[in-house]
C-alpha cells in the first residue's frame, strides 16, 4: 500500500472525442481524482495505446491504471494488466451510447463522463490487484460416489482424459438400476426394439481402468476440505476405513424408485401380480433366464393380459404423491410392453397413459411399439382391484369420455412409478426446528421423505450433504449450470440432480467430469470456479474487528465458511465462489476482497458531485449486479437506448454483497434514490449465486428502517428484478424512477 | 348364425384384429396416436354430422366397442376430401379406412338402413345396373321418395324450380320414368358384374371364415 501511484487513461475512440470534452476529463482526473498522471489517447485499446500503458507501468511505476473507455465488460484482452490493480469508467455504453447526440444533452451527458472518472479513481485507489488463494491443494483425483451407469461413466471420462478417479459404491457390484434391467430402450437407429444395457461393458471398462480404484460395498465417512484438497474416509464393509485425497467430487447417487406400497389405490402392495417397473425387470430377467415367457407371480401362470399404467404416484396434483413427471416410465414401459410381444404377439399389452412422453427418439419407439400391436390407451386409472389370480383395472378414459371404463382378467399390472433423488439429508429442513408430531402430516403432503442417511457427510458447518432445491433433487440451475451444486469442486450428476433416462445420464455424467476437472485445476492455482471463473479475488477478513455474530457463516450459498474452536469464521478460500455475500452480510464490516471491498463501492458512491437541490438535476445511484443487469444496460446502450443522464451505475458482484451502509452512505451524500438491480430470486431463481439475491434482498427489506431513522420516504430505495435480456425494459425502469423521484422531490440531504 | 355374430364369436374381444382383418386398410388404425389433427381438419364435422370423429372411432375399435362403431352412422358422412389423410401426422389413410369400416358395417348388415350416404349408395348402384346407365331421374326421384310419399312431395316441391328450369333447358326428360334409355349390350354387363360378384363373394367368405 506504501507507493501506489495511479494513473489514468481516457480514451477517444468510438466517438467518445467526438461526444465529451475529454480534456476537461483529463483536468477532472487529476483535479478531483488526484491522480498524478492523466492522459487521453485517440484509440486506446488498440496496440498503440496499450503498449503506452504498458510503458507507463514498467517506465512510471504506475501500479493502479483508472481506464475512460468502453464498458468493463469490453476489450479485456487489451486492458489485461496482471500485476495491477484496474478500474474502468464506463465512458462508451454508460454514458454517450445512451444519451442523444443533441446540443440540450451535452451537459448532462458531460456530468454523468465526469462522474465516472472520479467514480473510477477512487475506486481504483481503494483496490490492490488481486494476488490468488495460496491456501490450495494440488489433488488431481477425481472421487465418484456411486457406481452406476452416470458414476462409472464419470468415471471413464476422466480416466481418458488423464485424471485418476477414485469410484466408491454402496453395493457389492457396479451396474446401479441399470444392471437390473433386462434390456434398454433403444439409443440408436432404427429405434425399433428394446437394447442390450451395456452395463457389462461399462463395468469391465471401469475393473480394466488402472486410473480408476473401485471401492465397492463402501460408504462416504467423512469428507473433509476443500476444491484440490479434500480429505475423504472411505468405510468399507470389512470396517477398515481408506483415506484418500481428493481433488473434487461428483455425486452420481442415483435414484429409488417410488414405493409401490404407497398407491394401495393401484393395487400396490396388495397383489404380488401388481409391480413397479423394477419389479417386471425382475420377472423378464427370470424368463429370458428360462423359457422366455412371462410369468404371473402369485401362480406362476403366462402372462395373456398385462396393463401398464402410467404416471402412477406421479404428476400428482393432490399433493399426496410426487408432482413431477420423471421423463423416463413413457419410454421403460413401451419397452416392456414388447418384452411380451417379442416373445408372444397374442400377449394383450395395454398403456394407459395420459400424455405419452417419448423424450429422445421416443417417438420412433412408440410408433414401433404400435406396429407390434401394444394397445395404446388415453385414460387416467382409478383403481386397480387384484382378485385372485387376476386384476381389473379401472379407469376414466379421456378419449371416449367414458369415467367407468374397466379392463377385466388382466393377469399383471405393471406401475410406472417415479424417481425420488438419493440425495442425502435435506440439510434445510435440518436447520428448521421439527415440532412434534408434524412428520406424519409432511409426509402426507407429498415432501419427500428427509432420507436419515448422509452420503457425503461433509464436515462443513452448512450440514453433512449438498443442498437440495425441490422434491428431494440437489440444488443446480437447470438450463445455466446444471452440474453445479452449492458445494464448490462437488457436482452431481444423474437422476440425483432431476429425473431421467440412461441416455441423459451418459450425457450428464459427461459434463459432470469436466466440470470437477476445471475445479480442481483451478483450485491448484488459486483460482475460483463458476460463475468467476478464474477470479484471483477472494474473502479477507480482519479477524480483530469480528464480532462472531456468525452471519457470514449462515449465509455463506456455498459453505466455504466454518467456525474454530473460538467461533470465529474460517475461511476456505478454495469452496469460494466470490460472490461477496459475506461481505454485505457483515455489520462491522470486516470483510473484503482485494478489488471488491465496502470501501470500493463506498469511495464510488462518495466521489460523485451532487448538485445542490435547485440545480434540478437529481443523482440516482444504481448498484447492478455484474452477471445479468449489468449486461443489460451494456446492451442497451448498444442498442442505444436511452436513459436518464441522472443515474450513476456501479457494478456489485451479486445483490447479496450489497451492504446496508452504501445505501446509508448514499442518502445521507444526497442522492435522491438507490436503483438495486439484481437476477431472480426464489425456487425458479436466475442469481449465479444461487441464493445471493435472495439473501440480498432479505436484508434489503429491512432498509425501510433505515430510511425512516433518516426521515426519508420509502421510495427513495427501489429493489428490482432485472434479467439478461431485459434490454429494452431497463431503460424504461430507470426513467419510471427518475420521474417518480421527480414527484417526491429532491433529497433533504444535499449540500450537507 | 348370421355372419355378424359368426364373427364377433370369432374375435370374441378384439374388435381390433377384426378391424384388422376384415376391414380395408384396417390395420392402420393400431397407429393412430390420438392427435385429433383428422378431426379438427374434417370439413363436414363443422355440421357437426360427425357423432364420433376419425380419431375417436379408432379408440373406440381399440377399447372393443364393436356394436356401437358398426352401427354408427359416422363413418357414412365421410365425403373422401382426404384433408385428414394429408395431414395425419401418422400417415394413416383415414378416408379409406374410412369407408373400410363403411363397407365392413354394411356386410355385416350393420350399418343404419336409412343413412342417406348408405341409401343413396345401393339406389346409384341397383340403379346403374340394372340397364348400365345410371337413370338420373329415378335416381333422384328414389332418394327424394326413400321417407314415405308424404315427405317425398315435401322435398320434390323444394326442388320444382329447378326441376322446371331443367325441363324447359331440356335437360330432364319425364319419360324416362317409363324405363329409360339404357347400354348397348345389357346381358353382357350382367354377365360381367355377376363374375365379380362371384369372386369378392370368395374373397370375403374366405376372409371371414379365417
Amino acid at each position: 500500500m506504501a507507493d501506489i501511484k495511479v494513473a489514468a487513461y481516457i480514451c477517444k475512440g468510438c466517438g467518445l472525442g467526438e461526444r465529451l470534452d475529454t480534456d476537461a476529463l483529463v483536468k477532472i482526473a487529476q483535479k478531483d481524482g488526484k491522480v498524478p498522471l492523466a492522459k487521453s489517447h485517440d484509440f486506446l485499446c488498440n496496440a498503440d495505446g496499450v503498449a503506452m500503458i504498458k510503458n507507463d507501468i514498467a517506465n512510471e511505476g504506475v501500479t493502479h491504471i483508472m481506464i475512460g473507455a468502453c464498458s468493463r465488460r469490453a476489450k479485456t484482452e487489451a486492458f489485461f494488466f496482471p500485476e495491477n490493480a484496474v478500474a474502468r469508467a464506463n465512458l462508451r455504453e454508460g454514458v454517450v451510447w445512451i444519451r442523444p447526440d443533441t446540443e440540450e444533452a451535452r451537459e448532462t451527458t458531460q456530468d454523468m463522463a465526469e462522474d465516472y472518472i472520479r467514480m473510477g479513481c477512487a475506486e481504483v485507489k481503494a483496490m490492490t490487484a488481486p494476488g490468488g488463494n495460496t491456501n490450495t491443494g494440488t489433488s488431481k483425483t477425481l472421487l465418484v460416489v456411486g457406481g452406476g451407469v452416470t458414476g462409472m461413466t464419470t468415471a471413464i471420462e476422466a480416466s481418458k482424459t488423464g485424471y485418476s478417479v477414485v469410484l466408491v459404491e454402496k453395493s457389492g457390484e457396479l451396474g446401479g438400476w441399470a444392471a437390473k434391467l433386462y434390456k434398454r430402450t433403444p439409443v440408436h437407429e432404427p429405434f425399433k426394439s428394446p437394447a442390450d444395457t451395456g452395463v457389462a461393458d461399462l463395468a469391465s471398462q471401469v475393473m480394466g481402468d488402472s486410473n480408476i480404484k473401485v471401492y465397492l460395498n463402501a460408504t462416504i465417512a467423512k469428507t473433509d476440505g476443500a476444491p484440490g484438497r479434500f480429505v475423504v474416509d472411505i468405510a468399507t464393509e470389512s470396517g477398515a476405513t481408506h483415506t484418500e485425497d481428493i481433488g473434487a467430487i461428483v455425486q452420481a447417487t442415483g435414484f429409488t424408485l417410488y414405493d409401490v406400497n404407497k398407491l394401495p389405490e393401484l393395487g400396490g402392495g396388495k397383489s404380488p401380480n401388481v409391480v413397479d417397473q423394477a419389479g417386471l425387470e425382475v420377472l423378464a430377467k427370470a424368463a429370458a433366464a428360462g423359457d422366455g415367457i412371462i410369468r404371473r407371480p402369485s401362480d406362476n401362470q403366462p402372462v395373456k393380459s398385462v396393463v401398464f399404467v402410467q404416471c402412477a404416484g406421479q404428476r400428482d396434483p393432490t399433493g399426496t404423491h410426487l408432482s413431477y413427471c420423471s421423463g423416463f416410465c413413457c419410454n421403460a414401459s413401451i419397452k416392456q410392453a414388447m418384452y411380451f410381444k417379442d416373445t408372444n404377439p397374442s400377449v394383450d399389452t395395454t398403456i394407459i397413459y395420459t400424455d405419452l412422453r417419448t423424450p429422445g427418439n421416443g417417438e420412433d419407439f412408440y410408433r414401433s411399439a404400435q406396429e407390434k400391436g401394444v394397445i395404446f390407451t388415453k385414460g387416467k386409472v382409478a383403481e386397480v382391484v387384484p382378485n385372485g389370480n387376476t386384476s381389473t383395472v379401472k379407469f376414466n378414459d379421456l378419449i371416449l369420455g367414458d369415467t367407468d371404463a374397466s379392463m377385466v382378467d388382466v393377469d399383471l399390472v405393471v406401475l410406472a412409478t417415479g424417481q425420488v433423488a438419493n440425495s442425502g439429508i435435506n440439510i434445510d429442513a435440518l436447520t428448521k426446528p421439527q415440532v412434534e408430531g408434524q412428520e406424519g402430516e409432511a409426509s402426507a403432503a407429498g415432501t419427500v421423505e428427509v432420507k436419515p442417511i448422509s452420503i457425503l457427510n461433509l464436515t462443513y458447518r452448512q450440514g453433512p450433504d449438498v443442498p437440495q432445491l425441490k422434491q428431494g433433487f440437489t440444488d443446480s440451475h437447470f438450463i445455466c449450470f446444471p452440474y453445479e451444486t452449492r458445494r464448490t469442486g462437488i457436482y452431481t450428476a444423474g437422476p440425483v440432480r432431476r429425473p431421467m433416462d440412461i441416455a441423459q445420464a451418459r450425457e450428464d455424467a459427461t459434463g459432470a467430469a469436466l466440470k470437477a476437472i476445471q475445479a480442481l485445476e483451478n483450485a491448484e492455482l488459486g483460482r475460483a470456479a463458476h460463475p468467476r471463473s478464474g477470479d484471483l479475488s477472494f474473502p479477507k477478513v480482519r479477524l480483530e474487528g469480528c464480532t462472531q455474530c456468525k452471519r457470514c457463516t449462515v449465509e455463506c450459498p456455498f459453505g466455504a465458511i466454518d467456525e474454530d474452536e473460538k467461533r470465529f469464521p474460517v475461511f476456505n478460500e478454495s469452496r469460494c465462489r466470490r460472490c461477496g455475500t459475506c461481505m454485505g452480510a457483515c455489520p462491522v464490516r470486516v470483510i473484503s476482497f482485494e478489488n471488491y471491498s465496502v470501501n470500493t463501492v463506498g469511495a464510488q458512491i462518495k466521489a460523485v458531485d451532487i448538485p445542490d437541490e435547485f440545480s434540478e438535476k437529481p443523482r440516482i445511484l444504481i448498484l447492478a449486479c455484474e452477471n445479468d443487469a449489468y449486461p443489460a444496460l451494456d446492451m442497451a446502450g448498444m442498442s442505444r437506448n436511452e436513459y436518464s443522464a441522472f443515474v450513476r451505475i456501479i457494478p456489485i458482484r451479486c445483490l447479496g454483497s450489497v451492504n446496508t451502509i452504501w445505501i446509508t452512505d448514499a442518502l445521507n451524500a444526497g442522492y435522491d434514490g438507490v436503483m438495486l438491480m439484481g437476477c431472480k430470486s426464489g425456487d425458479e431463481y436466475q442469481c449465479h449465486f444461487v441464493k445471493g439475491s435472495e439473501l440480498g434482498r432479505v436484508r434489503m427489506s429491512k432498509i425501510d428502517d433505515t430510511l425512516k431513522t433518516l426521515n426519508l420516504e420509502s421510495e427513495r430505495v427501489r429493489d428490482l428484478e432485472v434479467a439478461i435480456t431485459d434490454i429494452e425494459r431497463v431503460p424504461d425502469m430507470i426513467n419510471k424512477y427518475a420521474a417518480e423521484l421527480v414527484a417526491v422531490g429532491p433529497s433533504p440531504f444535499k449540500g450537507f | 348364425m348370421s355372419a355378424n355374430t359368426a364373427l364377433a364369436e370369432k374375435y370374441r374381444n378384439n374388435f381390433l384384429k377384426e378391424i384388422e382383418e376384415q376391414v380395408e386398410m384396417g390395420d392402420w388404425v393400431k397407429m393412430c396416436m390420438q392427435c385429433g389433427v383428422c378431426s379438427g381438419s374434417c370439413p363436414t364435422n363443422f355440421q357437426s354430422a360427425w357423432e364420433h370423429p376419425p380419431q375417436e372411432l379408432f379408440m373406440m375399435i381399440r377399447a372393443g366397442k364393436r356394436e356401437e362403431v358398426l352401427t354408427s352412422s359416422s363413418m357414412w358422412n365421410c365425403t373422401s376430401c382426404y384433408n385428414c389423410i394429408v395431414r395425419c401426422p401418422r400417415k394413416l389413410p383415414i378416408t379409406h379406412i374410412m369407408h373400410g369400416i363403411a363397407e365392413y358395417a354394411h356386410r355385416l348388415g350393420m350399418a343404419p338402413k336409412m343413412q342417406p350416404t348408405r341409401f343413396f349408395s345401393g339406389l346409384f348402384w341397383k340403379n346403374c345396373t340394372h340397364t348400365g346407365r345410371v337413370n338420373e331421374l329415378k335416381l333422384s326421384m328414389g332418394l327424394y321418395f326413400k321417407d314415405g310419399l308424404g315427405a317425398g312431395i315435401k322435398e320434390g316441391m323444394k326442388m320444382k324450380d329447378v326441376a322446371i328450369g331443367l325441363l324447359k333447358a331440356k335437360r330432364l326428360n319425364p319419360f324416362e320414368l317409363l324405363g329409360g334409355h339404357k347400354c348397348k349390350d345389357q346381358k353382357g354387363i350382367q354377365a360381367m358384374l355377376k363374375k365379380a360378384y362371384e369372386i369378392e363373394r370368395s374373397r370375403k367368405a374366405a376372409k371371414m371364415a379365417g
